[in-house]
């Protein structure tokens, strides 16, 4: 290999630098913790910012992205914060998390018996191992910086067994233009079943930045609905990363949303652990003006007789940019695994782009691996075909891209947040053209 | 299904790892001293008598190649190329240029006798009976020579030039100024700046407006010397409405040591033009342990020029032990045409990293890629492949299709596709599989009587039949019974 020249540091970089060389002795944690931390930003140091030529990162850009890094948030602010219910109607606890701080005073704890809930400052304290294990393999410059700088977020342990009806919300907030990097970590026990909702907002015209990494492991035979929703301010960037492991005869279903934000990337890896997993994994992007939406996703079939399924549907209007690369790898036993993944971006204007990366990389021979992938704009017979019978342009039009993303939402398999997520997709659309591109 | 039986009888002839093309002609070469600098460029240049404005354009080249850095985002592995331990020159001693057939040296002649490579005009392609009124005009180049190019007088009467490049620098400087390196620049990528910087030999094609070539065009490529790096350059320029097929064959002695092969391939379609362009790569791939054979790291570009030009690739990837290409087509004129239909079949310790590129810049362009991995033994595949439609390319189109094909589980299939779309009235469509021969077709085939190596053979035969249908027929034949021996030894 060669060696990477490496390129002066961006203001951003060493923006970051001097913050935790600044940050360091205030953030929590044992000291086990704290080398970790020193670790992390070494690497996130020697790898930079993604760019280009960081293969996984390709159509995003950072350290063109990001100029400038606002103040980290610690441990402070965001008292008089106001969380927004994005999805009425959708019966679900909730956990709020403001710049990284769980608060317990603005959560909804209600119906949740037997599932353990704790600040991540708790385990931090306590040194737990459980905290950057998911995390490990990853050597993502943007999970690195996270590992260095985490200040809280949520720990969630289900138990073996446990059956909990009602959503857990874990509804991330930004109060102010600050850089927050959350930690959660979610431990669902065998045979247990939940649904997880990730939700995460923040203000209009703010140019705050959140990086999120959520670290989970799903129990044997254990049933999982998680949706995430990405709904931050017009001016936000958003690094989202989910790391999952599954077990033996898990079912694991994944669904993203992105909406908001000015820059955002969801990442989502699952590694399979125990044979006979299932995993969903679908995607809806809606994005316009001069959004930059990337969802990536790695899936890693580790062991035997593994399946999944991935659907990602991309509806870009004005300037946008959407993106999206998954990558499939089948390890050499990884036999009888079935992977199947999806791609479709609809444009709906002339400026809009699409970049789309599917990878398969397979050391196995008895699998059974498809990617496909397609671009482009509303199909104009369909559409003549619903003028024709009266239906106004507009109209034809909210009716084909809902009915274009909602294949994707309906993946879930979880009616309540399908429909919830459903009305987010027509409260975008209705308000198409509306704002300025 | 005799063509089926004939490759399974083939195969059964042939041991494992042999290759039949690996013999080593015995002849009197001359070579540049070992070795890289401002003065072998200057050799190679003087060789071929060259003008001026040639050796400064490979100066320009060898200085800016001196900055660059060799590219490692592929997935492959080597050892470290040591570039100042190759020859970049090397020629039979009699002869010094293309000339007649009667000049050349007879035990050359017997060498591309012995690969089945009619020189002698009038003879036909191996391997196709009762196709004795077509023929094919050769020009055969060995190491860094052209040796001798057939049918030129014929050709010529039809206006067509088909020589080395050597002779086209010379005689046609116009022509070669125009379009080297205008459409893969000399600041290209690593090996193409080499290349420009030592390009040895290789053809020259031009086919004047109007004029649909008369016969197929070929180039057979022989690397015979130990040591050599073989760096060929290509350019073919189709005029207005012109039409011409070229086919390209390659193979060498099979030696413990690896060696390299940088070519550049660069095809001009104006407007209407078509142009054709298949390849058999079979460069010696490796014993069955992985030493030895042929690092094929070539830049291979088509640029549809002209509003409704046509350039279509087919390539057949069963040799060397390294392949890293990406023949690709620059869609510029309206309602232009790219193809890319490729088979690459690894086997042993090879590793493939090749695909395409359609780039889609102009109105209505149409591309379309059909590409068949097959890995057995220890071997990677890997197609990578991007599709792009800029801006202004409204209406573009492009069908991609990728399908792989696993033999054993000690190898690996991968797919890369990049699919960038800046147009909204672009429709991209990509699908991609990979399997194993499924269990119910071989059950099929051996309750039926066939032995496993035959129905391993109809099946992969099947699996590839998209690609072979767009081969002329001469290599229809040669491709079926080379994806046939490079199979040998994987199966049971």
């Amino acid at each position: 290999m060669n060696a990477e020249p490496r390129i002066l540091r961006t203001q951003a970089e060493e923006t970051l630098a001097l913050e935790f060389a600044a940050a360091r002795t205030q953030l929590p944690g044992s000291p086990a913790i704290a080398a970790a931390r020193e670790a992390a930003f070494a690497a996130f140091q020697k790898l930079g910012l993604p760019h280009r030529r960081t293969e996984p990162w390709r159509y995003t850009d950072l350290r063109a992205l990001l100029r400038t890094v606002p103040p980290l948030a610690i441990g402070t602010s965001g008292d008089d914060v106001v969380v927004a219910d994005l999805l009425p109607g959708l019966d679900r606890a909730r956990l709020v998390v403001v710049d990284g701080a769980f608060r317990p005073e603005l959560s909804d704890l209600s119906g949740l018996d037997g599932v353990t809930i704790r600040p991540l400052v708790d385990l931090l304290r306590d040194g737990d191992t459980r905290v950057g294990q998911q995390i490990a393999p990853l050597n993502d410059a943007v999970v690195s910086l996270n590992s260095a700088l985490m200040v809280g977020g949520v720990a969630i342990d289900v138990p073996a067994d446990a059956r909990i009806a009602r959503a857990i919300e874990i509804a991330h907030v930004t109060s102010s233009a600050v850089a927050s990097h959350v930690r959660n970590l979610v431990t669902i026990g065998a045979d247990a079943s939940v649904r997880i909702l990730e939700t995460h907002l923040g203000p209009a015209g703010s140019a705050y930045q959140a990086n999120i990494v959520t670290e989970a492991t799903a129990g044997d035979r254990a049933k999982v609905i998680w949706a995430k929703l990405q709904s931050e301010g017009d001016a936000a960037v958003h690094l989202g990363t989910l790391a999952v492991s599954i077990a033996t005869e898990t079912q694991f279903d994944h669904l993203t949303l992105m909406t908001g934000a000015a820059i955002s990337r969801a990442q989502t890896f699952v590694t399979y652990t125990g044979e006979n997993a299932r995993a969903g994994l679908f995607g809806a992007t809606m994005i316009r003006g001069k959004q930059h939406a990337d969802i990536a996703l790695g899936v890693d079939h580790a062991v035997p007789n593994g399946a999944s399924r991935e659907l990602f549907k991309a509806v870009m209007d004005g300037r946008a940019e959407g993106v999206f690369q998954g990558r499939i790898v089948v390890r050499p036993d990884a036999q009888k695994t079935d992977g199947r993944m999806m791609t479709q971006g609809l444009l709906l204007s002339e400026d809009a782009s699409f970049f789309v990366k599917p990878e398969l990389e397979i050391f196995a021979d008895d699998v059974q691996c498809a990617h496909g992938a397609t671009s482009g704009e509303i199909d104009e017979d369909i559409l003549f075909y619903l003028l024709s019978r009266g239906i106004p342009r507009a109209e034809a039009e909210t009716l084909l891209v809902t009915a274009f993303l909602a294949e994707a939402i309906e993946g879930l398999g979880d009616e309540a947040i399908g429909d919830a997520f459903e009305e987010i997709a027509r409260n975008w659309l209705a308000t198409r053209g509306q704002e300025a591109a | 299904m005799p063509a089926i039986q004939e490759t399974v009888d083939q195969v059964r002839q042939i041991d494992v790892d042999q290759y039949k093309y690996g013999f080593v002609t015995d002849i009197e070469s001359e070579r540049a001293p070992k070795g890289l600098s401002e003065d072998i460029v200057r050799f190679i240049s003087a060789k071929k008598n060259e003008p001026e404005w040639m050796l400064e354009w490979r100066l320009d080249a060898y200085r800016r190649w001196l900055t660059m850095t060799e590219p490692a985002w592929s997935r492959v592995q080597y050892p470290k190329i040591d570039f100042d331990d190759l020859y970049y020159y090397s020629a039979p001693k009699s002869t010094s240029g293309p000339k007649s057939l009667d000049e050349v040296d007879p035990e050359l002649l017997a060498m591309y006798e012995k690969l089945g490579i009619p020189l002698r005009e009038r003879e036909i392609l191996a391997g196709v009976e009762g196709a004795s009124d077509r023929r094919v005009a050769v020009d055969a180049v060995f190491d860094s020579v052209s040796v001798v190019t057939t049918f030129k007088e014929e050709l010529k009467k039809a206006g067509v030039i088909f020589c080395a490049i050597s002779e086209a620098i010379r005689e046609y400087p116009e022509i070669v100024k125009k379009y080297l390196g205008s459409v893969v620049p000399v600041t290209d990528n690593f090996y193409a700046t080499l290349n420009s910087a030592v390009f040895s030999d290789g053809s020259f094609v031009y086919i004047p407006e109007g004029v649909r070539c008369p016969m197929e065009l070929s180039t057979y490529f022989r690397i015979n010397e130990r040591n050599t790096g073989q760096f060929e350059r290509t350019l073919i320029i189709a005029e207005k409405g012109a039409y011409v097929s070229y086919l390209e064959g390659c193979t060498a002695p099979m030696r413990d040591e690896n060696q390299l092969h940088a070519a550049v391939v660069e095809l001009v379609a104006l407007e209407d033009a078509e142009i054709k362009y298949s390849t058999v790569q079979n460069w010696y791939p490796g014993d069955k342990d992985g030493k030895g054979g042929i690092y094929n790291f070539v830049t291979k570009r088509g640029d549809c020029r002209g509003d409704r030009s046509k350039i279509s690739w087919t390539q057949v990837e069963t040799g060397s032990a390294i392949t890293w290409k990406y023949p690709s087509c620059i869609l510029r004129g309206d309602d232009s045409q790219g193809e890319f239909y490729s088979i690459a079949v690894s086997n042993g310790y090879q590793q493939v990293d090749s695909g395409t590129k359609m780039l889609h810049l102009g109105k209505n362009t149409k591309s379309r890629i059909i590409s068949k991995g097959i890995a057995a033994g220890r071997s990677d595949n890997t197609y990578r492949g991007l599709v792009s439609a800029h801006r202004k390319a409204s209406g573009a189109r492009n069908f991609t299709n990728c399908d792989s094909l696993l033999i054993g589980d000690k190898c690996g299939a991968h797919t890369v596709p990049y699919i960038e779309s800046k147009n909204a009235s672009a429709v991209f469509e990509h699908e991609a599989t990979t399997s194993k021969i499924a269990d119910d077709q071989l059950f099929y085939c051996l309750q039926r009587g066939l032995s496993s190596e035959e129905a391993v053979a109809l099946i992969v035969n099947g699996f590839v039949k998209d690609v072979i249908q767009q081969l002329p027929m001469e290599f229809a034949v040669e491709a079926q019974k080379l994806i046939s021996i490079s199979l040998e030894g994987s199966v049971g």
